[in-house]
This record gives C-alpha cells, sequence and structure tokens, in this order.
C-alpha cells in the first residue's frame, strides 16, 4: 500500500503527465470548460422560466414529478444514451453527447429549487407588498426574487457539483476531462493512473463545492442564509 | 455513421424478445447490489444517528465527512477503492453505501429532532427509559421522514448501480456499458436504451412499494412526509 501511494506520488511528481494534450492541465481545462458552459447554460435555461412560474404559481404538481422522475434516472445512463443520439444529430462524439447529457441532468434539478425557492416566499409578505401597493411586477423583482435568492444560488451551486462530477463520465463518449485518466486506466489496468485520476476528479468536486459555497456566504445577506439549507434536502 | 443510416432502425424489439432470461438475471443483481447497499446503509446510519442525537458534538462532523463522501464524484470513489479490493463486489457495495449515509443519517437525525417536546415529555412521565424511549417513541414517530431518506437513498443507489458497471459489476449497467461499444448499431442502442428504461421502472417501483410501507408502518400518520 505504502509502495503503491509512493507510486502515485511519483506520477504526480512526473512533468510529463503534467503537459501535453494528454497531460492533467489540459484535462483540466477541458473538465473545468464543459462544466463552466453547462452549468451556465443550464442555469439560463432552467432559471428564469421556473421563477415566472412560480410567481404564477403554475405547475406546482408537475415539479414534484420532475424531482422524482430526475432522481431515477441513472446518468451514467443518459450520458452513454446521448451518444447516439449526437452522432444522429450530426454532433459526433466527445464535446456534444457529453454537454447535452449534461443540460439534460443540469436543468430539472435547477428548474425546481428555483420553483421551490420563489414558491415558498410566505404569502404574507406577498400580500403584505401588494398591500403597501406594489405592482406585480414589484412583487417579482423586489419581493420574491431577493428572498429566493439565497435558494437559487444554492441551487445552481448543487447542480455545478453534480455537472462536474457527471463531466467525468464523458470520458466514456469521447470527450476529454479528468475522466480520461480514471477510464484509460481501467482500460489498461494502471491502477496507478486510475487513482491519480480518482484524486484529481475527487479534488476539483470539492473545491467547486467550497468555492460556490465561499461566493454564497459572500453573497447572501445573513438574515436570508437559513432559506438555503432548504435546497440540500431537495436536490439530495 | 453509414451503418446506422444503412441499418436504419435504432431500436431492435428481436433482441429484447431473444434476451428476456438475461435481462431478467441483470434485473435481479441490480435489485441485489441494491438491497444490501441500502441494508448495510441503514444500518450504519442508524449507528451514526444515535451517537449523533446523544451526543450533540459529533453530528456536523459526521454530516461533514459523509457530505464529503457524497460529494466525490461515483466513478472517482469506485476508482479510489479498486487499488485496494479490486474489481469486485465489495469495491461496488463500499462506494454505494458511502453515497446513502448522508441522505439517512440527515432524515434520521432530522425525523427525532421533529417529535415533539411534549409527547417526550408524556412518555418519560409515563416511565419510558432512555433507550425505550428512542425505541418506542421516537423513532416510530420519525417513520415517515426516515422513510422518506430510505426512498431517497434507494432510488439514489439503483442509479448508481449502473455505474458499477465500469468495475465488472453492474446489474443493468451491463447493457448500457455493453450498448456503449456498439453504439454505432441498432443492437448496441437497443442495449443502452433497455438497460435505462427497465432501471428507471425498478427505481418507480421500488419508490412506490416504499411509499406503501410506510402507509402500512405509520397509519396513524397519512399525512405527507416532508422529504
Amino acid at each position: 500500500m505504502i509502495g503503491f501511494l509512493g507510486d502515485v506520488l511519483s506520477w504526480f511528481g512526473d512533468p510529463s503527465n503534467w503537459i501535453g494534450p494528454a497531460g492533467i492541465l489540459n484535462r483540466l481545462r477541458e473538465h473545468v470548460q464543459i462544466t463552466v458552459a453547462a452549468t451556465a447554460v443550464s442555469a439560463a435555461l432552467a432559471i428564469a422560466p421556473a421563477v415566472w412560474l412560480a410567481h404564477r404559481r403554475i405547475g406546482g404538481t408537475f415539479v414534484v414529478a420532475v424531482v422524482n422522475i430526475g432522481r431515477a434516472i441513472p446518468s451514467f445512463a443518459i450520458v452513454v444514451l446521448f451518444l447516439p443520439i449526437s452522432i444522429r444529430l450530426g454532433l459526433g462524439i466527445g464535446f456534444w453527447p457529453t454537454f447535452l447529457a449534461l443540460l439534460f441532468l443540469a436543468v430539472p434539478p435547477m428548474f425546481t429549487n428555483a420553483y421551490t425557492g420563489v414558491a415558498e416566499v410566505e404569502a404574507d409578505l406577498v400580500e403584505a407588498s401588494r398591500g403597501m401597493g406594489m405592482t406585480d411586477r414589484e412583487v417579482l423583482t423586489k419581493v420574491e426574487i431577493p428572498m429566493a435568492s439565497p435558494v437559487i444560488l444554492a441551487a445552481v451551486r448543487v447542480a455545478a457539483v453534480q455537472v462536474a462530477a457527471t463531466a467525468t463520465l464523458g470520458a466514456l463518449v469521447g470527450w476529454g476531462g479528468l475522466g480520461r485518466f480514471i477510464v484509460d486506466g481501467f482500460a489498461v489496468q494502471d491502477n496507478v493512473t486510475v487513482f491519480a485520476g480518482a484524486v484529481l476528479v475527487a479534488g476539483l468536486a470539492i473545491v467547486t463545492e467550497v468555492i460556490l459555497a465561499a461566493v454564497e456566504r459572500w453573497i447572501v445577506p445573513t438574515t436570508l442564509r437559513s432559506r438555503a439549507a432548504e435546497v440540500e434536502t431537495v436536490a439530495a | 455513421m453509414i451503418l446506422l443510416q444503412a441499418s436504419g432502425g435504432f431500436f431492435s424489439w428481436s433482441w429484447v424478445a431473444g434476451h428476456l432470461d438475461d435481462i431478467w438475471a441483470r434485473t435481479v443483481e441490480h435489485l441485489i447490489l441494491t438491497g444490501i447497499a441500502v441494508a448495510v446503509g441503514m444500518a450504519i446510519s442508524l449507528v451514526l444517528s444515535v451517537v449523533a442525537l446523544r451526543y450533540r458534538w459529533t453530528y456536523p462532523p459526521i454530516t461533514w465527512f459523509t457530505g464529503v463522501l457524497y460529494t466525490i464524484p461515483s466513478l472517482a470513489l469506485f476508482a479510489f477503492l479498486v487499488p485496494i479490493t479490486g474489481l469486485s463486489i465489495l469495491t461496488a457495495e463500499i462506494g454505494l453505501v458511502s453515497y446513502t449515509l448522508l441522505i439517512l443519517i440527515r432524515n434520521t437525525v432530522a425525523g427525532v429532532d421533529a417529535v415533539p417536546a411534549a409527547t417526550v415529555e408524556s412518555a418519560r412521565g409515563m416511565g419510558y427509559t432512555d433507550r425505550g424511549l428512542f425505541f418506542a417513541v421516537e423513532l416510530p414517530l420519525a417513520l415517515p421522514v426516515i422513510i422518506a431518506g430510505i426512498r431517497i437513498a434507494a432510488v439514489t443507489t439503483i442509479g448508481l448501480v449502473t455505474v458499477t458497471a465500469l468495475i465488472g459489476q453492474g446489474g443493468l449497467g451491463f447493457f448500457i456499458l455493453r450498448g456503449l461499444s456498439l453504439f454505432y448499431s441498432p443492437i448496441g442502442t437497443t442495449q443502452i436504451v433497455v438497460g435505462t428504461v427497465v432501471s428507471v421502472a425498478l427505481a418507480v417501483a421500488v419508490d412506490l412499494m416504499l411509499v406503501g410501507a410506510q402507509r402500512i408502518a405509520t397509519p396513524w400518520s397519512r399525512r405527507r412526509a416532508v422529504a
């Protein structure tokens, strides 16, 4: 075991494992690139409609159904399933099947969390705002969205961590990213590369979580912080 | 691409008809992998929840540690274990159990915490000991929330079992992985779709069964549990 960990350390110490198209730095860039792209596009697609529908109180049952079904669909299956779909669409292997699978997996939880965040703003508060003479738009932009912002930010964080995790599986459909070390290591039964890849992937997921949690604490006012806790249970 | 156009189809019913035995065997394997993981996860979670409830200061480190396990991507977690436990069922189970812990512990502790103080007081007044109070009063009253946790854990585990195909296990994930190597042919896509659809159906069926179990176990509570 000690000898094995020594091999892993010397793998990390070898500069040739860091540079070049198959090196750690380039794989990390690919991983971060697709994670940021998929999270950003999912947020753009999911959040605005969720906020608006929740404001109008439309589609609550639908949201619950999406949460339950979404949990049941294995991400591994989705990544693999998008390979023939992407090829049929003429988008080829690699980036597109991975990217589309990530969107498919990230949009529903982001939608439902954002929806829940707005829908759960206390009715009294909304009533009071209307009583103060706020227009419908003001209720949305000055009360509901600010009150829901901790939940929405937490939803983005949870989705980003999930996307970073699932992007690992992109290595199975021809994408690069840090998953390559694990998948290629398995293929040639090279446990040192597999283990090193696992360290990198786990590290990236944890760093993503820590950084986004810090951003959240920095943005969200202290008084609203307890609201973000709600999303964990919804998304878990 | 050319093969795909030449063969035309996307799904081959004849493959399904010819492999029903195979599909059944993998479904059973999938359920066994899930059952072991959830059962072991529940046993460990119950112990850790009791510790967390009895010694409050242990709760943050317990949730921190299980939270880290939960954050590690599944493929990476399995990859960590392969050099130690090999491409074995043990590797799959250690990984699968790890993912159930956070959900189960959080729901058990939250469920017991939500038992009304007045109920606990009355039970004490009736002479319940700590142990009796926990098993006869707090745990049964927390059951709806605990079962909500078990539902999430079971459904999540059924999905994750498919990933264990990459370490030589996999249940229905076996079809997904084999389909991946034949992705350009209808036989390949058929296997991917079969693996996915049966796995989702399994998750829905198990979820409904647990809802039923909860209704039977807690006849006094017909309200919906908060997940």
